[in-house]
């Protein structure tokens, strides 16, 4: 036995970075998505500083009229796309398995492969702050300001690259976590017995699988315009200005789903722990959760209703958006009639939880308003729109990441979260939130527009700017205070054991950190609440002893997601170099293309699990 | 001792019975279909709309009818292949991939005859928009032909060298499906964009459309 375990981890010294470079593990992926969100999220978050700076007062010149562009691209793009998704990935990473009762997730290289090409997109598009081109023209990269003829740096390039390389990791993830969820479930876990959490993530998988393809198509054909010369986006061409919205929107609009579902997961398990009670009319948010995805794909020309698109499809596009918002409230009065009757615990995790239902409410009832279009009209492009958006994707999935974190932190490190801390984080962030925000809807209703850099102190906007800029620094104190008791906890932390909570799935019958393997012998499920309808020796029978963890064949490590991931993020590089020197360009192009056909070859021939650790187990047997 | 058999990757193990890969490649298909239908979206959108040089009339569709039909019988040889190695019959199995295989490269032949054609006649992506919704979205299909066959031949060889054999002809079943569907997307790039493109089916529609209404009214 001792050989065996020996020989399994031969590749490799798990204790060091090599084994975080190399694993397939999903829970370290977890963690890896986790930090990765994190450090973005500070990123992002600093940005956003530099932004309310620059509006505290009128007329002021913290940074230039560009650089500003800057801020509020890239707060946007990174927010979005580097810590919102990634902070959703680290959790489907690190849950989804245990709450299914699976080992690993369907396709572990392939989930590596993810990790690694979301932080490489990452690194290249914000490497555009060292080359002086960071993108600058709007989250939605709206062409024709985009095509080659307005936007003559190669900005654009670095977004549109960025995002290529970010997309495909994104596909791959949506991809594994179908096939996980649909054909990784332990015996007796029915589709109508999983958690929510769990039931959301297999319905954001697919709409980004059905999504993620649509802005592959729009940056592509925007890629080509500037590079290669093609007309798609070209007005004096005869192109269709609004050709890049309706493709952009087509996946924009299922993407505020695939930011929001997995928060409204997290916040139908976590309820019914600190209620005491099941979670009210599970079939009913399972159900809503997918009209609100499939709904989602018909609404995304609500964003565009000052274009002039002709009064039958506004009229549609009107309809479908205030359609959308039945399934939400169906959801969130099944949350209150959770905790109606329940005997209520206020913990930390609760807290957020709470904090996302309210938050959330008053940024669903605003985009409501915008589905009435003469209202739309007034609001379009104003800070009304900035105050919206920010109640349902931060005090909407940044609120119930964060409740997540404090929900989980325990199973993953072992340890628990301090409460006064965690309660100390909530009450700023939640007072630093609505200071923020709730002004910015004053602002917008009383004409400041959006992405204006800075305004005339005759506006009579001076005053409420400066409250948003003083609550954008509470935001940030609460968030030093949330890292600080994640570094402090997981050091010092109470140990956790198995259900500190008293919770009702899966998750929580095994060990808190759990074994690599996760279940040392798969369980057998007999309801939906497993951990409270059954004694919790029947979900998971203790060790017998004669379980040798050897014989629980895992994958191995692979260096091969980690070389691809490098070589598909370089040829989008070399791209890059191609337009300023051409022989550079296709050298290194060819280059780092050869790597990431090699690495593929290898990943293909290479075994799941290693071989000397299958033929080493055959022989212990 | 069941537990033991449950490693990750384990085809047995599955809630569904149906195996991992095969279902990846179903949800990548269906993922990919989104890929093809903006850009036939583009085209449809954009295909009377250039201003200058040639548009549909350039389609030759005798020429681009024999490719088709090409590409349609290379179907029928990957599903040869497949019974062939599902029957442990390795030279028919050899045969019939690399039939596929040839097939598609004398589809790709077809195709780069086309575009040089048409760049003769001074039709490139730069162009116009026909070109550039044209040669983008039958250069991306070309693009997965091409994938298809160095996919193929990869099996090809790979089964001199003993790995792939008839336990594991799921491989070569997984390659199947991604070459029906692309020969699929053909199908349908091949009715919409060179027939209706060649034949004004729309405005025969349209026109029909409007008798219609005026028969109503």
């Amino acid at each position: 036995m001792a050989t065996n375990i020996a020989i399994l981890r031969r590749p490799l010294d798990p204790t060091g970075a090599w084994a975080w470079i190399t694993t397939v593990d999903h829970k370290k992926i977890g963690v890896l998505y986790g930090l990765t969100a994190f450090a973005f999220f500070i990123l992002g978050g600093v940005e956003a500083l530099v932004m309310r700076l620059q509006l505290a007062q009128a007329d002021l010149n913290v940074v230039s009229a560009a650089t500003f562009n800057q801020m509020f691209t890239m707060h946007g793009t990174t927010m979005i796309f580097m810590v919102v998704m990634p902070a959703g990935a680290a959790f489907f990473n690190f849950l989804v398995p245990l709450q299914i009762g699976a080992r690993d997730v369907a396709f572990p290289r392939l989930n590596a492969l993810s990790y690694w090409l979301f932080l490489f997109g990452s690194i290249l598009m914000n490497f555009s702050f060292f080359t002086g081109s960071a993108p600058d023209m709007g989250w939605f990269a709206y062409a024709p300001l985009t095509a080659a003829n307005f936007s003559t740096s190669s900005s654009v390039d670095y977004w549109i690259l960025g995002l290529q390389v970010m997309g495909v990791g994104t596909l791959a993830a949506g991809f594994n976590f179908v096939i996980t969820i649909i054909n990784m479930r332990a015996p007796g876990m029915t589709l109508m017995r999983m958690p929510v959490f769990t039931w959301m993530t297999l319905i954001v998988s697919f709409l980004i699988i059905f999504a993620f393809p649509v802005i592959t198509v729009a940056i592509t054909l925007l890629l080509f315009d500037r590079m290669f010369g093609t007309n798609f986006y070209d007005i004096t061409a005869g192109a269709d200005p609004l050709l890049w919205q309706h493709l952009f929107w087509v996946f924009g609009h299922p993407e505020v789903y695939i930011l929001i579902l997995p928060s409204m997961g997290i916040v139908s398990d976590i309820l019914p722990t600190f209620s005491r009670k099941p979670l009210f009319g599970y079939v009913t948010i399972v159900l809503a959760g997918a009209v609100i995805a499939f709904l989602g794909f018909g609404v995304w020309a609500h964003h565009m209703f000052t274009v002039g698109m002709g009064r039958w499809a506004t009229s549609a596009f009107a309809v479908a958006t205030m359609a959308i918002a039945v399934p939400t409230g169906v959801k969130v009065f099944n949350w209150l009639g959770t905790m109606y009757g329940g005997s209520i615990q206020f913990r930390t995790p609760m807290l957020f939880a709470l904090g996302f239902i309210s938050l959330f409410m008053l940024g669903g009832l605003s985009g409501v308003m915008h589905a009435v279009v003469p209202v739309d009209l007034h609001q379009q492009d104003t800070y009304f729109v900035v105050a919206h958006f920010h109640y349902v994707l931060f005090g909407g999935s940044i609120f119930g990441l964060t409740a997540a974190t404090y929900y989980w932190f325990p199973k993953i490190t072992g340890r628990m979260m301090s409460e006064s801390i965690g309660k100390t984080h909530f009450a700023l962030m939640f007072v630093g939130f609505n200071l923020t925000f709730f002004p910015m809807h004053f602002l917008g209703v009383l004409g400041m527009p959006r992405r204006i850099y800075t305004y005339a102190p005759d506006m009579g906007w001076s005053g409420t700017n400066m409250a948003v800029t003083i609550g954008a620094f509470v935001i940030a104190v609460s968030i030093a205070v949330f890292l600080y008791n994640m570094v402090r906890s997981a050091r010092v932390g109470q140990p956790a054991g198995a259900n500190p909570w008293g919770a009702a799935t899966l998750e929580w019958s095994i060990e808190s950190p759990p074994h690599h393997y996760n279940f040392a012998i798969v369980p057998t499920i007999r309801s939906q609440h497993p951990l409270w309808d059954e004694e919790a020796n029947t979900v998971e029978p203790p060790p017998l002893p004669y379980v040798d963890e050897s014989s629980i064949h895992m994958p191995s490590p692979s260096y091969w997601p980690l070389l691809l991931a490098m070589g598909v993020t370089l040829v989008a590089g070399s791209l890059l170099v191609w337009q300023a020197h051409a022989i550079a360009g296709l050298t290194m192009g060819a280059a780092s293309g050869a790597l990431a056909l090699i690495s593929v070859y290898r990943w293909v021939f290479e075994p799941a699990v290693a071989t000397e650790v299958a033929e080493g187990a055959a022989a212990h047997h | 001792m069941q537990y033991l058999a449950r490693s990750p990757e384990a085809e047995h193990a599955t809630t569904t019975g149906l195996n991992n890969r095969k279902l990846l490649m179903w949800a990548f298909l269906g993922s990919d279909a989104m890929f093809f239908g903006p850009l036939i979206a583009t085209h449809l959108i954009y295909r009377t709309e250039s201003l200058q040089g040639p548009i549909e009339e350039i389609l030759n569709i005798p020429v681009t009818t024999i490719s088709t039909f090409v590409l349609l019988m290379s179907s029928l040889a990957m599903v040869l292949a497949l019974a062939g190695i599902q029957q442990g019959k390795m030279g028919t199995f050899r045969f019939w991939t690399a039939m596929t295989a040839l097939l598609g490269m004398v589809f790709i032949g077809f195709q780069m005859v086309e575009f040089t054609e048409f760049a003769k006649h001074g039709l490139t992506p730069r162009t116009n928009l026909f070109g550039s919704t044209f040669l983008t979205l039958t250069g991306f299909h070309g693009a997965h032909v091409t994938v298809g066959i160095i996919w193929l031949w990869s099996l090809f060889f790979a089964s001199f060298r003993g790995k792939v054999k008839q336990e594991n002809s799921l491989d070569v079943e997984i390659a199947g499906l991604y070459w029906h569907f692309v020969d699929i997307v053909w199908i349908v790039i091949f009715g919409v964009i060179y027939l209706v493109g060649a034949f004004g089916v729309e405005d025969r529609v349209l026109e029909g459309a409007h008798a219609l209404a005026g028969l109503g009214g």
